[in-house]
């Protein structure tokens, strides 16, 4: 779960990171009068889970004499990457120095958390490393031991013109990977951590990713949800335990597994249709999940035909089966339905279906073809 | 032969009271695994489908000498059920729990590996050697005893790619979930070394999808040391880049890290990706 940059920059500073002064507008009267009461220059964020906000012209300098209301007004109505603007950060004015860049991550690889320190700050992490790769450094954490301080104070003292920088940088280093251990991050970045006019170290703007699995199991955290991250489909999925991407095509999915999932969008698109979703009931489920996912499916007007594709594992074919016909009774399935069942209790499920004049495909593209088939025959 | 397990493997269930740890209890001893004993804190001495059941692992590996174990409890369990089994001797821990936070998991992997013990998952299927001992959640049914290994990130769509091998009358030697979590016990590389070393192993089917570098690892392992056939599948080339396709692990954060790019590194070295999985045999026969 992605964090906007207020949330992270509050999380940043609760921590004991210098973060500019900032306040969060939801309207252009209310950034206006905020920059009014700061002697009139600051900065407007546009407040967006995305990057990219600066190029798109999504981030202003307000100085002296300048309208705030018109730039809050015009950033307010822009659409960055498919994300509609609703939060403006206002912050103070920092006069910046020299740029830095510091963020803790997984390493999925090496199979650590890794501290990633680079002079060369302000642009994308991506950009350093295609441009100026022997400006990164990379700094393994043991997971028992924390943080090889000795290490990272000799990079910081050869990266700092002062003792005294070196010594700031560490202590921000040291809190990062506190934030990062107690929040259960995937991710935190601070880019770019400023060096001031002043000379004190400011972290200018930061990217927090909270791991999905520990929200799952620290209600704690959910205080940092924000509704603007999913669709509605995607909302519901989730309250309904079911993972849910929407795709954008015409076959809607319901299948058992992320990676039969998505090699069931691949095959549809394979046999030339585009899939309308992603839709994993994962394992172990019970058959109100298939009635949760048949609703979220008949919702989009688009979807004109629906697969659903079981291979039983500890997923029993007769709880789905069991759910379908939940699914007949209390829903108007108004789209042809394509069902493909087969693995663990697949006979038993089979008979539940078959009971109520369903059938169901042993094979899988037999179904796609004929879910393909009925799609083309009902809009063609 | 086979690889970890065959038919003298001794498997002991944590979470065996739970409703997935006791159906597959007792799914696996149908197949004829040796399932000796159960694990659940408080509830020893109870008998579940006819295994008895001890309160931690330390009783049930010395009233059993089990060498491996499954573990189905809750995610917030299950990192402790990890080290347990760890420290208490089991060679050989497979973790079918999904949900565990990833910091966690860093944790333990690194805790199984100072304790030179193995671990497979979690957020996988488990795996089995066919007619012989099947150690996780598949469905027995769909496996033919043979000669060829599977190794996947994926539980269903490995299923998938196993019922269109035994319909060719293709057998499998040893099947294996490696998991779909960022960070795993065991990573395909590993497993490839020790399909490489068995003589019951003629060739190997790889099934990746997006998300990570191991993949692109077991080409380079492949390419370098690798002897016998190997087909691969790639799931996820329809997935949009930054979105999580349900697995923890399969998310693109890189331009590496795509179907396309994946396919690619192994074209590149000669070995085939299948487009879909009934081509599977096909190419492995080719």
């Amino acid at each position: 779960m992605k964090l906007f940059e207020y949330q992270s920059a509050s999380l940043l500073s609760e921590y004991g990171i210098p973060v500019p002064h900032g306040e969060i507008a939801r309207d252009p009267a209310t950034a206006a009068e905020i920059i009014g009461r700061h002697g009139g220059t600051g900065v407007l964020k546009a407040q967006v889970l995305t990057g990219g906000r600066g190029k798109a012209g999504g981030v202003k300098l307000i100085r002296v004499g300048d309208d705030a209301l018109k730039a809050a007004t015009a950033i307010l109505g822009m659409t960055i990457k498919e994300n509609p603007v609703n939060a403006l950060y206002v912050t103070e004015m920092t006069e910046i120095k020299k740029e830095y860049y510091i963020s803790v991550v997984v390493d999925r690889n090496a199979k650590c958390s890794q501290l990633i320190f680079s002079s060369a700050g302000g642009m994308e992490i991506e950009e350093i490393a295609a441009t100026a790769p022997e400006k990164i450094g990379r700094h393994p954490i043991d997971p028992f031991t924390g943080l090889d301080e000795a290490s990272l104070r000799r990079t910081f003292e050869t990266s700092f013109e002062t003792g005294m920088l070196a010594y700031q940088a560490l202590a921000i280093a040291r809190n990062v990977y506190r934030l990062f251990k107690e929040k259960d991050c995937s991710l935190v970045e601070i880019n770019p951590l400023a060096l001031t006019a002043e000379g004190t170290l400011v972290a200018l703007d930061a990217k927090i990713v909270i791991d999905d699995n520990a929200l799952a199991l620290r209600p704690e955290l959910e205080v940092f949800r924000n509704p603007e991250e999913y669709s509605r489909d995607e909302i519901d999925a989730r309250t309904a335990s079911l993972s849910f991407v929407s795709l954008g095509g015409r076959i809607g999915c319901i299948v058992n597994g992320a990676g039969l999932a998505m090699a069931t969008s691949d095959l549809i698109k394979y046999y030339g249709e585009e899939p309308a979703n992603f839709l994993d009931i994962g394992g172990s489920s019970n058959s109100r999940k298939v009635v949760h996912a048949l609703t979220i499916l008949m919702r989009n007007p688009q979807v004109s035909a629906i697969l659903m594709n079981i291979f039983g594992g500890i997923t029993r074919c007769d709880d789905i089966a069991k759910g379908v016909i939940m699914a007949k009774e209390s829903l108007d399935i108004r789209v042809p339905f394509v069902i493909r069942l087969i693995g663990t209790n697949d006979e038993l499920g089979r008979r539940i279906l078959g009971d109520q004049g369903l059938e169901a495909y042993t094979d899988l593209n037999e179904a796609i073809k004929k879910v393909i088939s009925e799609a083309k025959r009902v809009s063609p | 032969m086979s690889i970890l397990i065959d038919g003298n493997t001794r498997v002991i269930v944590q979470g065996i009271t739970g409703r997935d740890g006791s159906f597959h209890a007792s799914s696996m001893k149908e197949y004829g695994t040796k399932v000796v004993g159960g694990v659940t804190p408080g509830k020893g001495g109870i008998l579940v489908n006819g295994v008895p059941v001890f309160d931690s692992i330390k009783e049930a590996v010395a009233a059993t000498g089990a060498d491996a174990s499954v573990i189905f409890v809750p995610a917030k369990f299950a990192s402790a059920a990890i080290r347990e089994a760890a420290d208490g001797g089991i060679d050989l821990v497979i973790c079918i729990t999904e949900g565990i936070p990833v910091q966690e998991m860093i944790e333990n992997y690194h805790y199984v590996k100072a304790r030179h013990k193995r671990l497979i998952g979690p957020n996988c299927p488990g795996l089995i050697t066919p007619g012989k001992c099947k150690i996780g959640i598949m469905p027995g049914p769909i496996h033919l005893p043979g000669r060829i290994g599977v190794i996947s990130r994926s539980g269903t769509l490995t299923y998938e790619v196993v019922y269109a091998l035994t319909k060719a009358g293709i057998g499998q030697s040893t099947c294996i979930g490696i998991g779909g979590d960022p960070i795993i016990g065991t990573g395909f590389t590993e497993i490839l070394e020790m399909f490489e070393k068995d003589p019951g192993t003629d060739g190997v089917v790889l099934i990746g999808e997006i998300g990570g570098d191991e993949e692109a690892k077991a080409a380079e392992f492949i390419k370098a040391k690798f002897s016998k056939k190997v087909v691969v599948f790639i799931s996820g080339r329809t997935a949009p880049p930054g979105k999580r396709m349900g697995h923890a692990g399969a998310l693109i954060s890189g331009a590496g890290e795509t179907a396309e790019a994946k396919v690619k590194a192994f074209r590149d070295i000669g070995v085939p990706v299948a487009d879909r999985p009934d081509e599977i045999p096909g190419a492995l026969s080719q």
